[in-house]
């Protein structure tokens, strides 16, 4: 209950803060991080029954017609990241409130990020395949506000943008495969998929199935050739570059993957798809930190690489290379978070970002210095910190393959943990050690709120290291099982004996070392190497990008040119085209039935008089006359109606009609005199182009005449009217009753369009308003 | 124009006029009628008071900016919709009925309030629109 309260609570929290953003300005800011406190105690309480294989959170019928229900569960893989999402989220909310001090706006930035805790949340607690598509669409939007954060800077904008459109197409992937996965299994449940791997696999459409997962993982967990939205998206605030951009949303794909690696995986398809993709990834982000200077776009990078390795060993699909992933998550959030939020104090203390301006700040920040020390050593994978044993974990498995291919395997893991190590020095320890810059005098003391974080979780992961069978029982064994392995106890340790592993580890600390002696990050370096960045995915999409924008822009110009006359001649053009090509042909064979039954003296006379009436309508000199016989033709069609016994349909025809007389004379007084706008060949063209249309809605009718009628809707309602609702008018009743979900929406559409009326007629921008040119 | 007709017979024409609007919809239970005829027939009733003796007058009769009857009207719809849901544990817009229908009214049920809803929405849409257009220059 604790859980779906507090799920509740960090959706209803933004609106709160929508009504009164005054409430996280100033020192209560910090009652923020309340919400995922309280969901983070709330999942520590459930750590008893996820100890015993997982409990139901929440169980409700959303859609049972569809199979869809809103049902959350929590087991060891969803308790893990739902520890991940709630604590660092706390962290990261506290760190926040200081961050965010003086800046106007920064309600809003909590307020996504609590509609980001609560969606990433629904993620990892949902059961159900639709389901857990909404939340990972969630996710994806709120990223987007966050990224655009700072919404008066274009390069935020951009970069949310891309962010948006490479997530959001993962989404669709993962929706398609969600729905094809329904179609093989007969339901969109989660729970109990991997009992039907075999029939999964067999299935003809698993490739495709595979393929749509994979995409959908490799766009959110920013996989090449999809990495390049995530370094775009340090344009955040950091402490959300921390949050989303490193510790959960990224590794959401992690998570999918996980998820369906026991119904899906165990494939030749998803172990090439993940291990490629993975490896690929991982070897060339860690390159890529090689030439960066600032630092989030390093740091960016370097969760690039680590997401790679994430998505390597889960492709490998054995219990250690599963067991590796598992606790690489672990790992990797609890090092990669401090670095970003130190990262974030340097920037805010020392006003830049660039590594290779940065140095000596140790002896002022020594909190600071502390926590960026403590990480950047457990990402060096220094016992007995907790890098040690995930980077052991690494090698093990691999190891443990004992192939050809796991060999080179090995190879890539050992040179992007080289250069991660690198990579991790750069951003924890290099800014503090050395000389400090001449001129830069004492700054500003960041503060405990700013420091804290980071150093509480860098030392989480010193202690999780100095007694690694902790997190390893209580995190990664009920992960494990999760993923249909036993997992025995003691799943992580810190000693593995003398043997090639140990080996591998020295020989990674010792390589990086070195290269943090030898190699420094350089400007010139870094600028040297972005010439190629025009090669580079990120440059061919943005390529792209600018000629579908160029396109869609013309194709605007061209269609959308603001003459009313346009607008109508190009839409009953085309439906003229569209219906013309269908018809046309059927009456070529005869298909319509051309005997129609006999006239009566009444339709004559209403047709004579309709034909009158447009004939006025359209010869007339005068606009009042025009109008006054458009609406002798509808009251002609009333007629028409009552004759063939629909006098809901008539009532409603003549009061609308006689309401669009009245609109018709208010406008006709406020305009000119008649004016001819077009030329005699215009006139020509629209006249033939109206005749052809009347013509073709005639033969539509023919052809609607001629399909064979079905009446059980018909039937179902005449029969059902009084004994299901009461009611005898069947017209009424289906409009109320049986269909009344259309009618809400037809009543919302034309509030909305009187509500366009109005804007657009009153709206008066004050100079200051009007749009740039 | 002399308009003195006009104005005497719109007068008494406005409260007629929007009785039956009432009993348009009303009727539309088991009769032709229902909520969005009843609501253009009250729009049309308003719209001829306001022929005869302007707009302002109009406006000023009506108090409140038509406008406003748009989201009272679909509050209105939504929560006879919601009522069967909160009330019985039923599906969205499942239709309740009082046992007993009462004189003149006829039966009573959510269908009824969800129609009566339908007809501020087409009243409010209608003279939001026609008011707005008529008022711009």
């Amino acid at each position: 209950m604790l859980l779906v309260t507090g799920l509740a609570l960090s959706f209803l929290y933004p609106l709160f803060l929508a009504v009164w953003p005054g409430w996280v300005r100033g020192r209560r800011a910090y009652w923020t991080a309340a919400v995922p406190a309280l969901l983070f105690l709330g999942c520590l309480q459930a750590w008893e029954q996820v100890m015993q294989g997982g409990m139901v959170i929440l169980d409700l019928p959303w859609a049972p017609s569809l199979g869809v229900s809103l049902t959350f569960t929590l087991d060891g893989l969803s308790f893990l990241f739902s520890l991940l999402i709630t604590g660092i989220g706390t962290l990261i909310f506290l760190y926040a409130s200081a961050y965010m001090k003086g800046y106007a706006d920064s309600a809003r930035l909590f307020g996504w990020l609590g509609i980001f805790m609560g969606s990433m949340l629904g993620l990892v607690w949902s059961d159900n395949v639709i389901t857990l598509f909404i939340f990972w669409e969630l996710t994806s939007i709120s990223s987007f506000f966050l990224i655009g954060y700072y919404q008066e800077d274009q390069a935020s904008r951009q970069s949310a943008r891309t962010a948006l459109a490479v997530t959001g197409l993962g989404g669709l992937a993962l929706l398609a495969a969600g729905l094809l996965i329904g179609q093989e299994t007969g339901g969109y449940g989660l729970a109990g998929l991997q009992d039907l791997q075999g029939l999964l696999t067999a299935s003809p459409l698993y490739p495709l199935i595979a393929v749509l997962v994979m995409l959908a993982a490799f766009t959110k967990s920013a996989q090449f050739p999809f990495h390049f939205w995530l370094p775009g998206a340090m344009k955040a605030p950091t402490p959300v570059s921390a949050y989303l951009h490193s510790a959960t949303m990224v590794k959401a794909g992690v998570y999918l993957l996980l998820r369906f690696s026991p119904s899906l995986g165990g494939t030749e398809w998803w172990t090439w798809g993940l291990t490629a993709a993975g490896g690929i990834t991982m070897v060339y982000a860690a390159w890529q930190t090689l030439f960066r200077t600032d630092l989030k776009a390093l740091l960016a990078y370097s969760t690039v690489s680590a997401l790679g390795i994430m998505v390597f060993m889960t492709g490998w699909g054995t219990e250690a290379a599963i067991k590796a992933a598992v606790g690489f998550v672990l790992v990797h959030a609890l090092y990669k978070a401090p670095l970003f939020l130190v990262a974030g104090i340097l920037d805010k203390v020392t006003g830049t970002r660039e590594v290779t301006q940065l140095a000596g700040w140790g002896r002022a920040l020594p909190f600071t210095a502390a926590a960026g020390l403590l990480a950047a050593l457990s990402n060096a994978g220094l016992p007995p910190f907790l890098g040690f044993v995930g980077k052991d974990l690494v090698y093990e498995a691999l190891l443990a393959q004992g192939n050809s291919v796991a060999l080179w395997g090995m190879a890539l893991a050992f040179v992007t943990n080289v250069l991660l190590l690198w990579a991790g020095l750069q951003a924890g320890l290099r800014p503090f050690a050395g000389k400090p810059a001449p001129g830069s005098g004492r700054p500003l003391s960041p503060g405990a709120w700013l420091w804290g974080p980071p150093l509480l979780l860098a030392l989480l992961g010193l202690v999780a290291g100095c007694w690694p069978s902790w997190p390893g029982n209580w995190l990664v064994t009920p992960a494990l099982r999760v993923t249909g392995f036993p997992g025995r106890e003691a799943a992580l340790a810190l000693w593995h004996g003398y043997g090639p592993v140990l080996a591998l580890s020295a020989a990674t600390l010792l390589s990086g070392a070195l290269l943090a002696v030898f190699i420094q990050p350089s400007a010139t370096r870094s600028q040297r190497w972005m010439r190629w960045e025009r090669i580079a995915p990120e440059a061919v999409v943005h390529a792209g990008y600018r000629v579908f924008s160029t396109a869609a822009t013309r194709i605007t110009r061209l269609l959308q040119n603001g003459y009313l006359r346009h607008y109508v001649f190009a839409v009953t053009l085309f439906l003229l085209v569209v219906t013309a090509i269908q018809l046309v042909p059927l009456l070529a064979d005869g298909q319509l039935p051309y005997r129609i039954a006999a006239v009566t003296v009444y339709e004559v006379m209403i047709l004579v008089m309709m034909a009158a009436s447009i004939g006025f309508t359209v010869f007339t000199r005068s606009r009042l006359v025009a109008v006054a016989s458009l609406g002798v033709t509808g009251y002609a069609i009333c007629l028409l109606f009552v004759f063939y016994s629909a006098p809901d349909l008539a009532m409603t025809q003549f009061t609308i009609d006689t309401l669009t007389v009245i609109l018709f004379v208010l406008v006709v007084f406020r305009l000119p005199r008649y004016l001819t706008f077009s030329t005699p060949a215009i006139r020509w063209r629209d006249g033939i182009q109206a005749l052809a249309f009347g013509a073709v809605i005639f033969l539509l009718i023919l052809a609607v005449l001629a399909e064979p009628v079905t009446r059980e809707v018909g039937d179902y309602y005449a029969r059902n009217a009084y004994l299901l609702a009461k009611g005898k008018n069947v017209v009424n009743v289906i409009l109320v009753d049986f269909r009344g979900l259309d009618t809400l929406v037809e009543i919302s559409v034309l509030a909305v369009a009187a509500i366009g009326v109005f804007g657009l007629l009153k709206l008066r921008l004050k100079p200051t308003e009007w749009p740039e040119k | 124009m002399n308009k003195l007709i006009l104005r005497t017979a719109s007068r008494y024409l406005l409260p007629l006029l929007l009785l039956f609007a009432v009993f348009i919809l009303l009727r539309g239970h088991y009769l032709p009628g229902g909520g969005f005829v009843g609501g253009l027939v009250a729009a049309i009733a308003f719209v001829l008071h306001a022929f005869a003796h302007g707009l302002r007058t109009t406006r000023h009769l009506l108090r409140i900016h038509p406008g406003y009857l748009m989201p009272a009207g679909l509050a209105l719809a939504i929560g006879s919709g919601l009522l069967p849901v909160l009330a019985r544990g039923r599906p969205f817009l499942t239709g309740i009925w009082h046992p007993e229908p009462l004189a003149v009214i006829g039966g009573i049920g959510t269908p009824l309030f969800f129609d009566l809803g339908v007809f501020l929405v087409v009243i409010g849409a209608s003279l939001t629109i026609l008011f707005t257009i008529s008022e711009t220059r």
